[in-house]
């Protein structure tokens, strides 16, 4: 390259950077469409459920009288209910969060295992006023349908 | 009265950033086409004062704000708010940046003390440039004191005052918290000089080594804050949350990560400029960029538009305003960058094998990471325009990051130890081959332990041979007569190579054990068992908490004490896991305590992180190379001046 012009060093080097631009550009288009991890109702994990062992986000509220603690005392089973009538049953184990409890509105990260049981690899709570997974701004306990009005906004 | 008084200091250093537009403004353009050596207008005197003013009279606001939380009046609207008379002092006092209001106040008085200290003792450039610096800073300024005092007034009284504060979020009560904000934001904000710079030395045309020198120590200062916030940060995320994790990919971080990877390659391009003479444009382009990732950081932060831990301010319509704020200010700059770019003189030329080659490829892999963290951090938001919810993490983040990390790991090897224009391979045969064996060696004994996966196992073996390669710039020199500023880059390349080592240890090695304990029983995670001794109430300042009692035993020596709590805070009403730590050189033993399940059993959760606190060491050591750097920079600069002053001085006496 030491033989260039000055002009075409300049060419060379701008080529360069585009092209790597481009590449990590075109690598995240595609990398986003594989990875990110879509967020379901309960309804539509069961008219359309993901691919099983994908990454996926559940979010709805806590049925009251299903949450149960396994023996182990460090797993638990609770049903996530939406705005149908459709419930999905999810495992989890380890610490909640303090403000986890049945009647209360919930997003759970993980993957749906053969058996239809959603498997949570982390769950969200309500943390206080002020952080709020976003699927859950404005819930109370009593709004159930109105968490699944606004966070199926624009989803069918 | 102390609020009206931090009010009217912010109105008046407001002005005084118009007064320094125009005056600087006028100064450039009334010598247009005269040369760098035209006497300026009378009124240019202006501008370097009131730049100084201003940066008083936001002390001063800010000085204010705290005095109006130490007291807790609760009669200013953000007191009450986001304080509580039942704190801590220091948490009183830290809640004054711990919100909105506050913390884009904090920013501004950042920036204005930078642009105050440009003012005062940069004067190694054509005064013309600085002019065109400090208006442009006062620009940039400008925008942010509208922001403040039209839409997030931070000394706002309430028509009848409180009886009682809200309280600050639990979380945010920590001394991190006291350290955390400021710190990043003398980081962000310290990169608006090299805004400044890069738009002056546009408009004067006057993009000349000289002028990379003197805008090297203000990239250096910034940077090293930034790493030091990014790190500390990290830090307090992993023992505050509870999670056992050290970075989240979360929008706010990554919001600090982009202003780091463009300054730090910013921080290597203007190292060319100033050595070399060559990527003109390309310094000039990524100063732009560097303060437009600050800019767009705080936007994501503080308009609210991404869930996160940070996100206390949902506010359409501040979010409005940053993002017009951020189009004005990146638009303008591209625009005049678009329009000036052409008229900069090619630099030098250089061979691909050589000291520049390795960093402009560097500086390409570093652009290219930061397109792929800003894309995906913008992601979320670019389908949820289109209806869909999406997160994205670390199965994106990881891997497609990796990928230009680890060529850009490679380059850094070798890069320091070329020759700057042109060199050959086969000159450092020998530290190749040093390099090479350590890589090898690694490899070897990574898969000998067995068990790892792709990418921990790649992170150690380049950790290795980076540590190893880092130090080879030192070999065969007289240690004692390296310059500082080598030493500065050995020690930060050092730093990220250990680093990295903690990062892929901490992926490659991780114990975790969840259980449900009575009290007497014993867990065992990796080398350490764990005996819950007992559980027992605590009661704080503003919380209560039940704390276990744990003696945890490395390989059965005597056990440690370790106190996890969850506490409850009653101002606002939340629960928090205290993690409790047990640091020793070969790793961290990391505990949390649960809820009591049934039968009398309590939730623990631990981690045993083999090497994990040397990420932070690592981040701690790239720090301190920058600050040598620094340091280092200043010191050859000063000497060349006493020199320069020395020899005009003889010359004087021998024409006597």
């Amino acid at each position: 390259m030491s033989a260039l012009k000055p002009k075409h060093q300049r060419l060379v080097l701008l080529g360069f950077a585009l092209a790597a631009l481009l590449a990590a550009g075109l690598l995240a288009a595609w990398a986003l469409r594989n990875q990110a991890s879509y967020f379901y109702l309960p309804d539509q994990m069961k008219a359309n459920p993901p691919a099983v062992g994908q990454a996926v986000r559940l979010g709805g509220m806590v049925e009251k009288g299903s949450l149960k603690t396994l023996p182990d005392g460090v797993t638990i089973d609770f049903t996530v209910t939406g705005r149908g009538n459709a419930q999905v049953p999810v495992r989890f184990t380890g610490i909640v969060p303090d403000l986890f409890k049945e009647g209360s509105g919930v997003v759970a990260e993980g993957h749906l295992a053969p058996d239809g049981v959603f498997i949570a690899s982390t769950i969200l709570a309500k943390h206080d006023e002020n952080y709020v997974p976003r699927e859950m701004q404005g819930m109370t306990d009593s709004k159930a349908a109105k968490m699944a009005e606004k966070t199926t906004v624009g989803l069918q | 009265m102390i609020a009206e008084l931090g009010l009217a200091a912010l109105w008046m250093a407001a002005a005084l950033a118009i007064l320094q537009v125009v005056t600087g403004l006028l100064a450039v353009y009334s010598t247009r086409g005269a040369g760098e050596d035209a006497a300026l207008p009378e009124i240019a005197r202006l501008t370097r004062p009131s730049a100084v003013m201003q940066g008083l009279l936001t002390i001063f606001s800010f000085a204010m704000l705290l005095w109006v939380f130490a007291i807790t009046d609760l009669s200013v609207r953000l007191v009450a708010e986001n304080s509580h008379s039942m704190k801590p002092l220091v948490f009183k006092v830290a809640a004054a940046w711990g919100n909105h209001e506050g913390s884009m106040l904090l920013w501004v008085t950042i920036m204005s003390l930078a642009g105050a200290l440009i003012a005062l003792v940069e004067r190694r450039l054509p005064e013309r440039t600085m002019q065109a610096t400090i208006a442009a800073q006062g620009l940039v300024a400008l925008g942010f004191y509208a922001f403040l005092l039209f839409s997030s007034n931070p000394f706002d009284r309430l028509p009848f005052p409180a009886l009682e504060g809200a309280g600050l979020n639990p979380l945010l009560q920590d001394l991190g918290l006291a350290f955390h904000p400021p710190t990043l934001y003398v980081g962000y904000v310290g990169l608006s000089i090299a805004f400044s710079f890069a738009v002056g030395a546009l408009l004067t045309r006057e993009v000349t080594p000289a002028f990379a020198r003197a805008m090297r120590p203000w990239i250096l200062g910034a940077w090293i804050f930034l790493t030091l916030g990014i790190t500390a940060g990290s830090y307090w995320a992993y023992y505050e949350l509870g999670w056992g994790g050290w970075w989240f990919w979360d929008p706010v971080e990554n919001a600090s990560l982009m202003p780091w990877l463009a300054a730090t390659a910013l921080l290597h391009s203007v190292s060319v400029l100033a050595a070399r003479d060559a990527l003109r444009t390309w310094t000039i382009m990524l100063g732009v960029v560097a303060f437009s990732m600050s800019m767009l950081g705080t936007f994501l932060v503080r308009s609210g538009i991404l869930t996160s831990v940070h996100a206390f301010a949902v506010d359409p319509q501040r979010g409005t305003f940053i993002l017009a704020l951020l189009a004005l200010y990146i638009g303008g700059a591209l625009l005049l960058f678009a329009l000036r770019a052409g008229s900069i003189v090619e630099g030098k030329r250089f061979a691909t094998a050589s000291r520049e080659g390795a960093l402009v490829f560097n500086n390409v892999m570093l652009s290219a990471i930061l397109a792929i963290v800003l894309l995906g951090t913008l992601y979320p938001l670019v389908t949820e325009a289109f209806g869909v919810r999406v997160s994205v993490g670390p199965p994106y983040f990881d891997p497609v990051s990796a990928i230009f990390v680890i060529p850009m790991l490679l380059v850094m090897m070798v890069g320091p130890l070329l020759r700057w224009r042109q060199d050959s391979p086969s000159r450092i045969k020998g530290k190749l081959m040093a390099m090479l064996a350590a890589l090898a060696g690694g490899a070897l004994a990574i898969v000998l332990i067995g068990g790892v996966h792709v990418l921990p196992f790649l992170g150690l073996v380049l950790a290795l041979g980076l540590a190893v390669a880092s130090l080879l710039p030192l070999r065969g020199r007289q240690l004692r007569r390296v310059p500082l500023f080598t030493w500065g880059m050995v020690i930060a390349h050092f730093g990220i190579a250990l680093a990295l080592f903690g990062m892929a240890s901490d992926s490659a090695f991780t114990n975790e054990k969840l259980a449900a304990v009575r009290v007497g029983e014993t867990a065992i995670v990796g080398p350490w068992s764990v005996k819950l001794t007992g559980v027992e109430p605590i009661a704080g300042p503003n919380w209560t908490a039940m704390q276990g009692n744990l003696a945890a035993s490395y390989r059965g020596e005597e056990p440690i004490k370790l106190t996890p709590q969850s506490r409850s805070f009653w101002a606002p009403p939340q629960q928090t896991n205290e993690s409790a730590l047990s640091t020793r050189w070969n790793g961290q033993l990391y505990a949390v305590i649960g809820e009591q399940s049934a039968q009398g059993r309590w939730q623990l959760r631990l981690w045993w992180k083999p090497f994990v606190i040397y990420i932070w060491l690592g981040g701690g050591l790239v720090a301190l190379g920058g600050l040598l750097s620094l340091i280092g920079r200043l010191l050859a600069d000063f000497r060349l001046r006493m020199a320069k002053r020395n020899r005009a001085l003889r010359n004087g006496e021998a024409a006597a």
